[in-house]
């Protein structure tokens, strides 16, 4: 397991602004690509991208669901739309227009919820977004994704601007490590990453929660419990054969997501395994239906044993 | 098309309208009744959009925002060819494509609408892809009074006029009432011109009845270079039929057998005086 060892970020970076650099990338080769921002291109790192290219960008001021409902004209005339705005605003306030002109028209805007989670961790919680898994679960005809290294975020990115329905991307400010040595994955919307493999414990974990899974995973180790990693990117659809998969090979289960503990990963994952008679030790770790605590993001992380120690714990305990 | 035939057409839609809510057992037919005169116009006189040319990214666009006044756009939408006119007789029944608010599952239909705030930014984000392409289409949108109070529409507003969207129309269906009460009681936005105005947009007002004026108006446009165009269009809900004019009742009331009988005959001698 020595591509956990990467503890150190450096030359990493926060995805959402490897999402800007590919963006770029995309944009210089495809006018079509649009950026639709709320006053949100400095959070979105998407400065360079307007310097860049200022006719490939639209902005509308402080104001989501306009920004919604603009992204989702662009894209009934043609163009590849990216409409950019902090998730906590995003698909709460503008949750209509996602569901009606970016859904049911079926528009194929790519809505980017940035700053997602508690990345805003110390300015509570009119600007966490702990409810967008579940806001956007139940809505048909979106895909619901949430990038957790850099790899995945470039992968992520590029797949959307090539996909021809609407995409959720979430973002964090965090400096992600990339979580395997050599990215050698076929990345697919749907298909869930497998970065280290143990027959113990499954962790199945999404977003900037997967490197605490993967260095619980290394703690477990240390006392010979071998734990398999699940970078879990795509919320839905769900990959449920690499979860029946889990299910057979694995005496446990653990999902970890910087979400509310109602209606995310955890419980897309239970109702699958439910609903399939695999039936295995479970348990959700995520942010409890609380008024939730504040401080840094690693605060809150900390307050709520998302972390290695927390997440290795609840692993044993099932054990 | 001459003006003679619009007018004909005017009524032959309105009792197409009152016929599928008939037969239906459902519809908003006052305000199907109110922006009737407008639909005719656009279709058949203004729009550069038909069957053929629906796929081609230069025809115009039309986006209904007040959705539930689906009726009007589906009995104009059969005239011009766009699908056969006896799929209405599945209007709101089980699994139709044609539900009580306007699908993109139905050929003619731009957007799916029935949430109301949603047209003007849609119609908006289509206004500006026509300017970043260099294309020359022009973008529509019917909204009703009552949707006025949604903020997403004023939202939208401020967006076209900093982007001097002067490709987009806007038309207001002012017939004053609502499904509570009238406008002004439930929630007034008059004076509508001066908002408007200082929202950043040109502004014409004309009677939302008279085909003539209408067709003056949209040839018009825009109202002045550099500006998004609106007109407020005053109209009467449930206009063409007597006891159904300026009564809340007919908000998504159905008539009767009595009262069908009665308002075709009131359209029937309404068409008499169109042809003398
Ligand atoms: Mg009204």
């Amino acid at each position: 397991m020595a591509h956990i060892e990467a503890t150190d970020p450096n030359g990493y970076k926060p995805n959402q602004e490897i999402f800007s650099e590919i963006l770029q990338e995309l944009a210089a080769k495809d006018r079509d690509i649009i950026a639709v921002t709320s006053d949100s291109r400095g959070s979105g790192k998407l400065v360079p991208f307007g310097k860049k290219f200022p006719e490939q960008i639209v902005e509308v001021g402080i104001a989501e669901q306009n920004l919604v409902g603009v992204a989702a004209g662009l894209a009934a005339a043609g163009k590849k739309v990216f409409a950019v705005s902090p998730a906590c605003f995003l698909t709460a306030r503008a949750l209509e227009q996602i569901k009606n002109d970016v859904a049911y028209s079926d528009n194929p805007v790519t809505v980017v919820g940035i700053s997602a989670g508690v990345s805003y961790g110390a300015l509570g919680s009119t600007h966490h977004s702990l409810h967008d898994f579940a806001a956007l679960r139940c809505i048909n005809n979106i895909t619901v994704v949430v990038p957790a290294d850099n790899f995945e975020t470039a992968q992520a990115t590029a797949l959307a601007a090539k996909t021809n329905s609407p995409v959720y991307l979430r973002f964090g400010k965090r400096v992600m490590n990339n979580l395997k040595d050599v990215n050698d994955d076929t990345f697919a919307f749907g298909k869930g990453r497998v970065i280290t493999e143990g027959n113990d414990a499954a962790i199945i974990a999404c977003g900037e929660t997967v490197y605490p899974a993967l260095q619980a995973a290394k703690l477990l180790a240390e006392q010979g419990i071998n734990a398999t990693v699940v970078s879990m990117h795509t919320i839905k659809p769900l990959d449920t054969d690499l979860l029946a998969n889990l299910a057979a090979n694995c005496k446990a289960i653990v999902t970890v997501e910087e979400h509310s503990v109602y209606g995310g990963l955890g419980e897309a994952c239970a109702a699958y395994l439910m609903q399939h008679g695999l039936h295995k030790p479970f348990r959700i770790v995520g942010i409890p239906d609380e008024y939730t605590v504040t401080g840094s993001q690693q605060d809150i992380f900390n307050h709520y044993h998302l972390t290695k120690e927390g997440i290795a714990e609840v692993v044993k305990g099932l054990l | 098309m001459k003006m003679q035939e619009l007018k004909k057409k005017s009524v032959e839609y309105r009792k197409k309208i009152l016929k599928y809510i008939v037969g239906a057992k459902a519809g908003h037919t006052g305000g199907s009744l109110s922006c009737t005169d407008i639909l005719n116009v656009l279709y058949n006189h203004t729009l550069k959009v038909s069957p053929q040319t629906f796929t081609s990214p230069d025809r115009d666009r039309y986006i209904q925002s007040k959705g539930h006044c689906v009726e009007a756009l589906f009995v104009v939408l059969a005239d011009k060819g766009f699908f056969p006119e006896e799929h209405l007789e599945t209007l709101c029944q089980y699994k139709s494509h044609y539900i009580g608010h306007p699908t993109r599952k139905v050929k003619g239909v731009e957007q799916n609408t029935g949430a109301l705030g949603h047209g003007l930014p849609i119609a908006v984000g289509n206004a500006i892809a026509a300017k970043l392409d260099k294309r020359n289409y022009k973008v529509y949108t019917l909204m009703g009074d009552g949707e006025l109070p949604e903020g997403s529409n004023w939202e939208a507003a401020l967006t076209a006029a900093h982007y001097k969207l002067d490709n987009l129309c806007a038309i207001v269906d002012k017939n004053t009432l609502q499904i509570t009460a009238s406008t002004a009681e439930v929630c007034n936005t008059d004076p509508l011109d001066e908002k408007w105005k200082a929202f950043g947009w040109a502004v014409k007002e004309v009677d939302g009845h008279d085909v003539e004026a209408l067709k003056a108006a949209f040839d018009s446009l825009p109202f002045e270079p550099g500006k998004p165009s609106v007109i407020i269009a005053h109209t009467v809900k449930g206009k063409g039929v007597s006891f159904m004019e300026n009564n809340l009742k007919w908000h998504h009331g159905v008539p009767s057998k009595e009262e069908y009988a009665l308002a075709l005959s009131e359209l029937d001698s309404s068409m008499e005086k169109v042809l003398i």
